[in-house]
């Protein structure tokens, strides 16, 4: 016999997060520990007394801080409902008064009070000047805030919703508050900034003046001025967008429709923008174009002619990213190339269309909304592009690189920042939307349906022997890039002296031995050992919040749940260069005070990369039958249980991907960690883009080239044990043998 | 060491007045009342999109009733989830972890049950013992045959020894030589161990063959509740007649009406039978195709549109002067010529009366 759980009077998890709430309250330091989150050099230097490092009980006992003891009530509250059972009527409201307004009240005062006293000048005319402060929270009030809201969810759990699953109400909350925390403040935070004056106020004025500035939507360049940098921007991307999508689309047919033999080298070519970090194309187009590059003195010399410098500006970055988004266009449209039923296709010729005709009116009509896909894909991609048109921009400004240059630059001009952030955010949004709206869901679905035994036809001869050239240049020419990219990181100075060298190498990752042991002496190491580790760390809680809002997306179904969907997968279409502005705005002070530190980094590579995790587990997620997780239920499993036992184990492969991945574009990114690093967290990317600055191009080369070798093992290690888990997976589905 | 055996603790389930709606306006299952006897094995039949489905998974716990009550035993169970109801359900698609091995799959409730993990073992294996699986323990789900993997599935639901089994189309899966044999499988245990079974099917056949009483449900409400043979012999509607067998519709005019037996003529062929609380009047008589004599001496006429051979008796379809009908006859060795006329009449216990719809 079953014991139901809601006549249960013991509650486990209550109990656990009731415990961490006293432990976060009354042992762990409530305030940030300077030394970083995970030194524990405080446990010795005056704890629990000094007032840098003492819990929030020490501090009030003390006679400091008063305005956090509040929050003791709801602390002590929860401890009578705990011998009564669930269904009791006061069991879920107390918990939902207790965790409600501890948690508001954590959050109020962290806004309300910060380093200069009272935030608002409001409070001071209410309760007079402070005559305190407080700096940004640490670990006792992150564990607070979790117990606080934890205790809320298992409030709502027990007042019944969604069949009082106390995992799945958690998981909601939880998944809310840090989207919230990391992805609508921030960027609300950003869009505030667009109205602040040089006085300190709000006003419209000033976002009126920086939005119809001339720099942003001038359009010079039609009689020989320049343009604006958001008129620059959307061409770029438009024309990025239609070259990628027909170019992969190229590929696409030639994968699918060709009877081509080496398919699965084209496929390989997948992998290329995921290993590559996104400015390496930029280095090479340089090695080639560039003022002393191959082709151009080649050029030069042929026809005696002063070498120009034609590649620095649109034509470059033009050049620079089909190049880098052609694969990912390529990888989009095989899919919906593949998609198109052939039995349509051999049904419109047994209607006697010939090849041409069926691929014109069936075929091609098909393909439409994959198309627009690709497009807007590769629009979202150009838009927030950084690192091709910081290297290759010259005079030809974008959005991206304008927002670095208004905060890094001498300008230092934050709300134009913000505003240019915002023009940045609209167009990408909006390529989101008209994505959303266009292709709703069916993104995600796998083809389903009946068995179709068909076989798609080859492509129509007129349509092959175009398709077939073109795809053929541009591959050859990807391969020369990438081939260049390897060469130039062997030659000593690139036009000047043509002699081959491990030299960057050596520079970059040279070992001595000393005394002392091994000695890691080249000057890549220290921003290479960061990368790896803070990849590394944002890896695991990256894929674990992207696996559990699949689960919730995919298998359960709740109030609100559009929107929920809507705002984490949001983050895809917010560039990198905005999250880096509004996390500066953001975190520098408190509540959240972790700017300069790793973590601020480790998070924003979370939530940058978080939608990969979600698309990946739903994927595999909407793989795996419904009727699972049901008979696990009916078996007297708990929602949790299921999750652990039955999907988690099915999920391995999807698991692994989204580790791998999520590693790997944390160690690719550029936009947004090229705001948030620091002296001491340097990433491998910014330590590169550093080095082109300064004309290092060689040394930046064979670092690139390191990490595109480092990436590759990644990417293949993957491969060969999603490989092999693989197997005895699928064949669940087919009944009978 | 005892012998671990399978024992039922059946209970009986009610519905009172449960309805369920999905979305805002999408009603799934009207205010229906219903109970299902200790024991008893009770199907739902309807065409899809009756609700009986949800009914079913409304009795898992997998849905939750938006009004009304569901018990199991006297137990209020109406706002319990699926975890907490002592219920187990075997799935349309198995729904057999891929992972696991068998033994694996039939003991993992019993984990969530409280049994030590030796006794959860020896239950797992009895419960295989008990569909025959005995020595497939160690294989993977992926390596059974599609009986096997339903066999896997039934003895995984049964080891929790539920108060109530759910079948949701348990042999829609299975080939049709195959489901014969695993539905008088499953009524056998289904009886030894006196189990309480709600079971779901679309199957007019295999619901006569397997059930103690049968609930044919037609747009989120119930048609008509019986044992096979009443809803056979006597359906309450068209619906029911036509869903339940094959029958034909004839309309038909009661004469004269004494006590429970009622005189009625078709095309002046007359003929008596149970009233069934009918006044004299036109009515609507339901004919099976196979109680109807072709070719006596007394009948209305008809005249045979097809003579269709299937190998175990001949098919007919007649015109008839109020429409057409379809009729079976035994003899093979004499079939009736196309456009020949007959004289059509109904064997003893054939038509019944249908009660008027209450539109």
């Amino acid at each position: 016999m079953r014991k139901a759980a809601s006549e249960a009077t013991t509650h486990p998890v209550l109990i656990f997060w009731i415990a961490a709430g006293w432990v976060g309250f009354f042992l762990l330091p409530w305030y940030g520990v300077e030394d970083g989150f995970l030194s524990f050099g405080w446990l010795f230097d005056g704890y629990p007394f000094d007032e840098d490092f003492a819990p929030a009980a020490f501090l009030i006992a003390q006679g400091e801080k008063l305005w956090l003891s509040p929050m003791l009530l709801p602390l002590i509250a929860p401890l009578f409902v705990l011998g009564r059972r669930k269904s009791d009527a006061p069991y879920s409201a107390v918990l939902i008064v207790a965790g409600g307004f501890g948690f508001a009240w954590l959050i109020a005062q962290g806004f309300g009070i910060g380093i200069r006293g009272f935030t608002y000048d409001w409070l001071n005319a209410v309760f007079g000047e402070l005559g305190d402060r407080q700096f940004g929270m640490g670990y006792g009030a992150l564990v607070l805030a979790s117990s606080f809201l934890f205790l809320f969810t298992q409030g709502i759990a027990a007042r019944g919703a969604i069949n009082g699953d106390v995992f799945v109400v958690s998981a909601i909350g939880g998944v809310i508050v840090v989207v919230a925390t990391f992805v609508f403040f921030p960027i609300a935070r950003m869009l505030f900034a667009a109205f602040i004056s040089d006085e300190g106020g709000y006003s419209m004025g000033v976002f009126f003046s920086k939005f119809f500035d001339d720099r942003l939507w001038g359009i010079g360049c039609f009689w020989g001025a320049r343009c604006g940098a958001a008129l620059n921007s959307f061409f770029l991307a438009v024309c990025v967008a239609t070259i990628t999508t027909s170019l992969g689309l190229a590929f696409a047919l030639i994968v699918t429709r060709s009877g081509f033999r080496f398919n699965r080298a084209l496929r390989a070519l997948t992998v290329l923008p995921i290993i590559t970090p996104p400015f390496v194309i930029s280095l090479a187009l340089i090695l080639l174009f560039g003022l002393s590059g191959t082709v151009t003195t080649f050029f030069a010399d042929l026809f005696g002619t002063q070498p120009t410098r034609w590649l620095y500006g649109m034509p470059g970055v033009m050049i620079a990213q089909t190049l880098a988004y052609t694969p990912i266009a390529f990888l989009v449209l095989i899919g919906v190339v593949e998609g198109v039923s052939p039995s349509m296709e051999e049904a419109a010729q047994t209607l006697r269309a010939d090849r041409w005709q069926t691929f014109k009116t069936v075929s091609l009509p098909l393909m439409r909304p994959g198309l627009a896909n690709a497009f807007l894909l590769g629009f979202i991609e150009s838009m927030a592009d950084f690192g091709n048109p910081l290297v290759l921009g010259g005079n030809f400004d974008v959005l991206s690189t304008e927002i670095f240059f208004a905060i890094v630059g001498a300008q230092y001009d934050q709300g134009r920042a913000a505003v240019l952030a915002m023009v940045l955010l609209f167009f990408t949004l909006s390529a989101f939307f008209a994505q959303r709206r266009w292709l709703g869901k069916k993104s995600y679905t796998t083809v389903t349906g009946k068995g179709d035994s068909g076989v798609h036809p080859l492509m129509p001869r007129r349509l092959a022997w175009p398709v077939f050239i073109i795809a053929g240049l541009w591959g050859t020419f990807t391969v020369i890039v990438y081939g260049m990219i390897v060469f130039g990181s062997f030659v000593e100075l690139w036009g000047v002296s043509n002699t081959l060298t491990f030299k960057h190498y050596i520079t970059a990752f040279s070992v001595g031995w000393t005394e002392h042991g091994l000695h890691w002496s080249g000057s890549a190491w220290d921003s290479f050992f960061t990368t790896i580790y803070i990849a590394a760390a944002a890896a695991p809680l990256t894929a674990a919040l992207g696996l559990v809002t699949a689960y919730l997306l995919t298998r359960q179904t709740f109030a609100g749940k559009n929107a929920f969907e809507f705002g984490t997968m949001l983050s895809f279409a917010i560039p990198g260069t905005v999250i880096g502005v509004s996390y500066i705005l953001a975190f520098n002070v408190p509540p959240i005070e972790i700017t300069g530190t790793g973590i601020i980094l480790i998070v924003s590579f979370i939530f940058r990369n978080m939608p990969v995790g979600v698309r990946a587990g739903i994927a595999s997620m909407s793989q795996l039958d419904k009727s699972l997780d049901e008979s696990s239920l009916t078996l007297g499993a708990n929602s949790w249980q299921t999750f652990r036992r039955v999907i988690l184990p099915l999920l391995r492969p999807a698991i692994l991907a989204a580790l791998v991945f999520s590693f790997v574009r944390a160690m690719t990114a550029i936009s947004a960690v090229i705001f948030l690093v620091s002296a001491q967290y340097n990433m491998a990317t910014s330590y590169i883009i550093g080095r082109v600055e300064n004309n290092d191009y060689g040394l930046a080369i064979a670092y690139a080239t390191t990490l595109i070798f480092v990436m590759l093992a990644a990417v293949a290690f993957l491969q060969l044990i999603v490989g092999r888990t693989q197997i005895g997976r699928r064949t669940q589905f087919v009944t009978g043998r | 060491m005892a012998e671990t055996r399978i024992t039922g603790k059946a209970a009986p389930v009610s519905f009172r007045g449960v309805s369920k709606v999905f979305g805002k306006d999408v009603v799934a299952v009207e205010k229906i009342d219903l109970d299902v006897e200790v024991g008893k094995l009770v199907t739902l039949l309807g065409p899809s999109g009756c609700g009986k489905t949800t009914m079913l998974r409304m009795i898992a716990g997998l849905e939750m009733a938006t009004t009304g009550k569901i018990l199991i035993g006297d137990k209020d169970v109406t706002l319990l989830p699926a975890t907490d109801r002592d219920v187990s359900m075997v799935f349309q698609s198995y729904a057999l972890f891929p992972h696991m091995t068998v033994l694996e799959n039939v003991s993992y409730g019993l984990g969530f049950s409280g049994f030590a993990k030796a006794e959860a073992r020896a239950r797992a294996q009895a419960g295989l013992d008990l569909v025959g699986l005995k020595g497939y323990d160690e294989r993977l789900p992926s390596e059974l045959s599609g009986g096997q993997q339903q066999r896997v599935a039934v003895a995984r639901a049964l080891v929790l020894e539920p108060q109530v089994l759910l079948f949701d189309e348990p042999l829609s899966n299975l080939d049709a030589k195959l489901r014969r044999q695993v539905r008088e499988d499953i009524r056998a245990i289904q009886q030894d161990l006196g189990l309480t079974v709600v079971y779901v099917t679309h199957d007019q056949e295999e619901a006569l063959a397997v059930s103690d009483e049968i609930v044919v449900m037609r747009n989120a409400a119930i048609a008509q509740i019986g044992t096979p043979r009443e809803l056979y012999d006597a359906p309450a509607d068209a619906f029911v007649a036509d869903f339940i067998g094959e029958a034909n519709l004839i309309p038909c005019r009661i004469e004269a009406v004494e006590g429970e037996t009622a005189e009625i003529s078709v095309d002046g062929y007359r003929y008596r039978l149970a009233s069934r609380g009918l006044a004299a009047g036109p009515a609507k008589l339901a004919v099976r195709p196979e109680r109807i004599d072709l070719g006596g001496g007394e009948g209305f006429d008809a005249t045979i549109a097809k003579a269709t051979y299937v190998g175990v008796r001949m098919e007919y379809s007649l015109t008839t002067s109020f429409g057409s009908m379809f009729a079976v006859q035994d003899d093979v060795q004499r079939p009736l010529e196309t456009g020949s006329k007959v004289k059509v009449s109904f064997k003893s216990a054939g038509p019944v009366l249908i009660p008027r719809e209450a539109a």
